[in-house]
């Protein structure tokens, strides 16, 4: 595993590295102490939405260096508005460079959050609609469905990104917050809309709690309320043609947070692969930042 | 003509619905058993002290700085919250009140939601704590 980690750091080059805290590049100009503790989740959602008004701006990368294919990076860029304190939509757009092969955009996805009840219950129903046209060369890991295994980044990207896949995802998503922890559950279903490929599944869950419940009057960077740890577990669940998780790619991640001033959050996990069809570790990590309020830059001042 | 009409009364009724005003209604749905729950941190100077910053974090970039309002986001030094119990306010902080624009906090855990009470508590500092 020492060699693989060597062989993507000396891959992933400071440019890219740049990318990581390029959401805290682009907005030097707001100065805020760190709001409400962001989940650590890469893949799980919880029920917590975007504060209406809110853009909140996500750096998400992914890299890995499996075991008989090129070592990869794959970053996304999300945008994330609250549209209401019932609507959250989102777009992200995924892109991918491999070592020894090129590095290519590999598509979009829209996406709408919706909660379902009114008030808080001891389990939250959230319902997610997302449209996809991403091409077969991406490698974001947002999620498995189907079958999906490993063996697909073998195959160079001028042939994967030629087969573009445009499809319609639902998730039901069942959040609950018990005494500091939220435990989040995810059941994904996927329709390819061109051709007659079946309906592909899917699945996450993470559990998270920040370090500390109570806060501090003091704003700092390194003390306990600034950090949230959990873990999750994701990975496909086959088709409608054969159910099971045994031909698919299947993960166990550790997860931290930290929130620091500026409404920046960063992010970490090791994803490790459970099956011979995953990946045996992918390196995500993230940046997020948060622009309060977005929509007040488009009204008139009172 | 009648696909206008039904297009305009839909329009109508999501604008009512997505940007409606705060009006108190929310106090109704609020249980018994919620309405007089205790503030652990009732009369807590530090608590209050907590409170100002989380409410400068997560409260202030709609109902203001001093949580005076902001557009057609209520105040909060008003006399329905001044009238409200603890329980009333946290119950209101937990679940929010979606269709009027406040969504709930329930991922912020419950000790902080109480030390933004007690925080607001002391803007309105006439007001009642709730009895058990």
């Amino acid at each position: 595993m020492l060699s693989q980690l060597c062989r993507l750091v000396r891959f992933v080059s400071m440019r890219r590295a740049i990318l990581l805290f390029l959401p805290a590049v682009l907005v030097p100009g707001f100065h805020k102490a760190e709001a409400q503790q962001e989940q650590p989740y890469f893949v799980t959602y919880s029920s917590q939405l975007e504060e209406p008004g809110n853009l909140e701006i996500e750096n998400q990368n992914v890299a890995a260096s499996p075991a008989n294919a090129n070592a990869f990076f794959a970053p996304t860029m999300e945008f994330e508005y609250g549209a209401t304190a019932w609507w959250t939509a989102e777009i992200y757009l995924q892109g991918q460079a491999t070592a020894n092969d090129s590095a290519i955009f590999t598509g979009f996805r829209l996406e709408s959050r919706f909660r379902v009840l009114p008030s808080d219950h001891w389990i939250n129903p959230v319902l997610y609609v997302e449209y996809e046209d991403v091409n077969e060369a991406d490698k974001s890991f947002l999620e498995i469905v189907g079958n999906d295994t490993i063996s697909g980044l073998e195959v160079p990207n001028a042939i994967l990104r030629e087969e573009i896949e445009r499809s319609m995802e639902g998730k039901l998503i069942l959040s609950s917050n018990v005494k500091g922890w939220n435990i989040s559950e995810n059941f994904i279903a996927e329709k390819a809309v061109t051709g007659a490929e079946p309906w592909e599944f899917g699945y996450s869950l993470g559990v998270s709690r920040p370090l500390t419940l109570t806060a501090s009057s003091k704003s700092c960077v390194f003390c306990r309320q600034s950090f949230a740890f959990g873990g999750e577990m994701f990975g496909g669940l086959g088709t409608s043609q054969g159910f099971g998780v045994g031909q698919t790619q299947q993960y166990l991640a550790p997860l931290v947070a930290m929130s620091v001033p500026h409404n920046l959050t960063f992010k970490f996990s090791p994803e490790f692969g459970l099956n011979d069809n995953s990946a045996g570790v992918l390196w995500k990590f993230g940046a997020t930042y948060e622009i309060e309020q977005f929509r007040d830059w488009f009204r008139r001042k009172q | 003509m009648k696909a206008r009409g039904l297009v305009l009364t839909v329009l109508i009724a999501a604008s009512v619905v997505c940007f409606g005003k705060a009006d108190g209604s929310w106090l109704k749905k609020v249980p018994q058993s919620d309405r007089v729950r205790v503030n652990p941190y009732a009369d807590n100077a530090e608590a209050v002290k907590v409170g100002a910053n989380l409410f400068t974090n997560n409260c202030a970039k709609c109902h203001g700085e001093n949580a005076e309002g902001k557009g057609s986001r209520p105040s909060l030094q008003s006399e329905r919250v001044k009238d409200a119990t603890d329980g009333e306010l946290a119950w209101l902080l937990k679940n929010g009140n979606i269709y009027k624009g406040m969504p709930g906090w329930s991922g912020l855990p419950e000790q902080q939601r109480w030390q933004i009470v007690a925080y607001v508590r002391s803007l309105n500092s006439q007001g009642k704590a709730g009895h058990p």
